[in-house]
């Protein structure tokens, strides 16, 4: 029992990382139809910002991850005013190529400046050990983890659904053209929002160093489940990749527990499975047009 | 009178919205029967319905008295019904020479056909030549389609349908778009088809509908309003109330 | 009127042999004979040719978006692996055709999870086929040696008689022979009404039905038969290098294949093998100046072909060809004309 109840607390965390991480892709795939399959790109960028910020320059952890946000929401911005946007109107197969070209630039050039071996970010003593919570042990990292993202998931659903760039956010969703035509400017909704998701991305990379293991070749390895994330949760609202993360988080801590040997196996036949079911996703109306 | 197409008790919702309400049509054989009805009557879904990319909620679909309703759409054309589309869907990167080509050879069933080149085959080829005549199709049928002018690409839209041979043609709309030094080569195709084929139109043009057809039906939010002779329906006070209210653009 | 222009002479002119084509092949066969020393690079570019080719046909031809198309590869390389470490067909042209089947088999399968939903849907079902498989031969090293790879492959000579050497000459007129079989095969379907059937559902699947192309019946066939193409180049693969590792599988294969084929051009056959020669010549240049971080230059290249644009890069790199076929074909659709007029 308190191991099944372990299992699920890492898999929560595990999961809500996973959304923290990819949420911001939903929002490139359902805003925008961009298939970016580059987003763990500037989840490796914020990792590596706040790795050196800690491990280099000595700043403490909590004042490093607002960084790791900031740099990669930065990084974000500029590629989106500088390469993305030229391609919304492109084709899929662009998009693709596009974006994979990129990760494999992010890869090749991390791997050239920080070494292609496992970054490790000193975590402050807080953060060590376990908490005892009725015969279950919690892991101090993984609470935190879920204390984050679960306020950052609330602060995403009241922006979107209590302030003005929220239901400007929503409108552009809806219908860009029929949006622009009430005065709002699409283009830098959509920036602003691929920033915001890139700098969420970033905060997940610096949180997932310790978890997933973060080097070089992270984008990579994490695409397809950002994908399966964005995809069977379908990016019509948040809701949909939220729950579809947490099933996917303990999904693949059970599995890895209870089947070890079938490894990610029953992951992917589970999302091919779910894909062929639904296809815009578990709980998405419209997962891509 | 023989019935080509009939419709009995059609239904179709999106959500809860009802799009199609309880339409029974009767096409006669041979007819110009023209479908009419202001913007948002639901035309177009008629024709989804009748075409199959749409599934009817309820009722059925029967062409020559067999019931087709759920036959996916190239069963549909193969069993000699067709359609043209309102906005022109072709293929951009086809030559004409090689989208009729296509339509007469899955008409007779040589279009999965992989061991054989195009153009190899007397009979096929006959029909191409014949049907891009017909539609004065020649002069361009090695150019890429998306390079044509509007008007050949429409005239295309006509000549791929009737390459079909169906028995029982939809043209949506046929002349929409077309600029007016271009409207005459549409009218006297459509004028031209050949009177074994029935017609149904469906058409926002009330000019077109009052030249060429035999018998109007009047869809108005997806129910059947008024049907009759091109007279009874120009006379009929509701017919007028709803083009009135709706305003001059008709 | 004019009397009917016939109308077999127009349909066909597109499937008719140009010269440059044979000049193509004649040149590939050429290379066998001038370059003895580099039959490995040559016989790499071959295969990485005839596995673009299989992506030509779904991608160029039906615009199925494959991210996953090293999963049929992968099937490929391991079934004439283990055909051959075990010695079910000992001759190695039947055991290429036999592995082909295996993988012809899986794409018959997965075609119908491919067939269905959206660009996207297509994109994660593909990937997520190929990091099934990897995983799958991962977890039963019993069988394909795990993250060793299968281990003591010994191919036989071919019908018999030609024995594999160590300069891969052998290998290389292999692998000629097989790529220019299949090619001669595709050439042919996308030429008949079958693969203009293709063309015309890539353009406009809408369309496509409404004049009575079975299109889920097409698409199934044709993405049956590019697994067939990719199981075929996996087998040459093991053959001529007797090795099948994991990374047949992975995702990275499946991308380069991207590369390949959009450098050389999508839809007209030649682009995979152009593509390939490209690939090939670039990857050496890149890892000759930096021989760990080539990757950062090929990802370069795919971002800068979408930027520039695909076509407007092909209209570049086609400028001098299209000036030698024009100076050639005046002459030639003089004489066609002027036959025409009379």
């Amino acid at each position: 029992m308190t191991t099944l109840l372990t299992i699920l607390f890492d898999g929560v965390a595990y999961g809500m990382l996973l959304f923290v991480l990819a949420c911001g892709l939903a929002v490139t795939l359902g805003l925008m139809n961009f298939v970016n399959l580059a987003h763990g790109a500037f989840a490796v960028a914020g990792g590596y910002v706040c790795a050196v910020l800690v491990n280099q320059s000595g700043w403490p952890f909590f004042a490093a991850l607002p960084l790791a946000f900031v740099a990669s929401a930065l990084i974000g911005v500029v590629f989106e005013r500088g390469l993305y946007r030229h391609l919304y109107t492109r084709g899929h197969l662009d998009q693709v190529l596009f974006s994979i070209g990129l990760v494999f630039m992010a890869v090749a050039a991390v791997d050239y400046i920080m070494g292609s071996s496992r970054v490790f970010i000193k975590l402050p003593a807080v953060l060590d050990g376990q908490i005892d919570f009725f015969g279950v042990g919690i892991g101090r990292y993984r609470l935190m983890i879920i204390v984050i993202c679960g306020l950052l998931t609330l602060g995403l659903q009241l922006i979107l659904s209590r302030t003005r760039f929220g239901s400007r956010l929503r409108a552009s969703v809806d219908d860009p053209r029929a949006a622009s035509g009430l005065g709002i400017n699409v283009p830098q909704v959509f920036a602003l929002t691929f920033a915001f998701g890139c700098g969420l991305a970033g905060l997940g990379g610096a949180l997932s160093a310790e978890i997933l293991g973060l080097d070089p070749y992270f984008p990579l390895k994490f695409m397809i489940y950002f994908l399966i994330v964005v995809t069977v949760g379908g990016s019509s609202s948040i809701t949909g990749p939220f729950l579809a993360s947490l099933l996917l988080g303990i999904g693949d801590v059970a599995g890895k527990y209870y089947v070890p040997k079938l490894g990610p196996f029953i992951i992917y036949a589970i999302m091919i499975v779910i894909l062929i079911w639904r296809p815009n996703g578990l709980f998405g109306r419209t997962a891509a047009r | 009178m023989t019935i080509a197409l009939e419709t009995i008790g059609l239904n179709k919702q999106f959500g809860g919205l009802a799009v199609t309400q309880n339409l029974s049509l009767q096409i006669a054989a041979g007819a110009r029967h023209a479908l009419i009805g202001p913007n948002g009557a639901g035309k177009t879904t008629v024709i989804n319905l009748l075409t199959g990319v749409l599934k009817p909620n309820s009722g059925c679909i029967r062409l020559e008295g067999n019931d087709i309703t759920d036959l996916p759409v190239h069963r549909r054309v193969l069993q000699g019904l067709s359609r043209t589309f309102q906005i022109n869907q072709l293929y951009p990167d086809l030559t004409p020479l090689e989208t009729v080509g296509l339509a007469v050879s899955e008409r007779l069933g040589h279009g999965g056909d992989w061991w054989r080149r195009m153009g190899t085959r007397g009979d096929v080829n006959d029909e191409i030549a014949e049907n891009l005549a017909r539609f004065h199709l020649l002069d361009v049928m090695n150019e890429r389609t998306a390079t044509l002018p509007y008007g050949k690409q429409r005239l295309l839209e006509i000549a791929v349908a009737i390459a079909t041979k169906p028995r029982v043609l939809l043209l949506d709309e046929p002349a929409a778009g077309v600029p007016e030094s271009e409207r005459h080569d549409i009218l006297a195709a459509v004028a031209a088809l050949p009177r074994e084929v029935t017609v149904l139109l469906i058409e926002h043009d009330m000019d077109l509908v009052f030249i060429f057809a035999d018998r109007i039906s009047v869809l108005v939010s997806g129910a059947l309003l008024v049907e009759g002779s091109p007279d009874e329906v120009a006379r009929d006070p509701r017919v007028k109330a709803v083009y009135l209210g709706e305003g001059a653009d008709a | 009127m004019a009397s009917m222009p016939d109308m077999s002479e127009h349909a066909t002119r597109a499937a008719r042999w140009r010269p440059a084509e044979i000049v193509f092949w004649l040149a590939l066969l050429a290379c066998g004979f001038l370059f003895p020393s580099r039959y490995l690079i040559m016989t790499e570019i071959l295969r990485l040719g005839l596995f673009a080719l299989s992506l030509d046909l779904i991608l160029g031809y039906a615009g199925i978006v494959s991210l996953g198309h090293a999963a049929f590869f992968g099937v490929g390389a391991y079934s004439a692996g283990l055909i051959a470490l075990h010695g079910f067909i000992p001759e190695p042209v039947l055991a290429l055709i036999a592995a082909g089947l295996i993988a012809a088999v899986l794409g018959f399968f997965t075609s119908f999870l491919v067939i269905r939903g959206v660009d996207l849907t297509r994109l994660m079902v593909t990937l997520g086929i190929a990091l099934l498989l990897e995983a799958l031969a991962e977890k039963f090293s019993d069988i394909t040696g795990g993250t060793d790879g299968l281990q003591g492959i010994v191919i036989q000579p071919i019908f018999g008689l030609f024995a594999f050497d160590i300069f891969g000459k052998v290998g290389f007129f292999y692998n000629l022979a097989v790529l220019f079989v299949l090619f001669l095969l595709a050439r042919c379907i996308v030429h008949s009404p079958f693969g203009l059937s293709l063309r015309a559902i890539r353009n406009n699947p809408l369309r496509a039905s409404a004049i009575g192309i079975p299109v889920n019946r097409r698409l199934i066939a044709i993405y049956t038969l590019a697994a067939f193409y990719a199981g075929v180049a996996g087998a040459v693969f093991t053959q001529t290098t007797a090795l099948a590792s994991l990374d047949v599988f992975s995702f990275e294969r499946s991308a380069d294949l991207m590369l390949v084929l959009v450098l050389g051009g999508t839809g007209y056959l030649y682009g995979g093998l152009i593509g390939a020669v490209v690939f090939k010549v670039l990857q050496d240049v890149f890892s000759s100046i930096t021989p760990q971080y080539w990757m950062f230059w090929i990802g370069l290249v795919f971002v800068v072909v979408v930027m520039i644009g695909r076509e407007r890069l092909h209209r570049w790199v086609m400028w001098l060809p299209h000036r030698v076929v024009q100076q050639f074909g005046r002459k030639a659709s003089a004489a066609v004309s002027g036959g025409d007029a009379s």
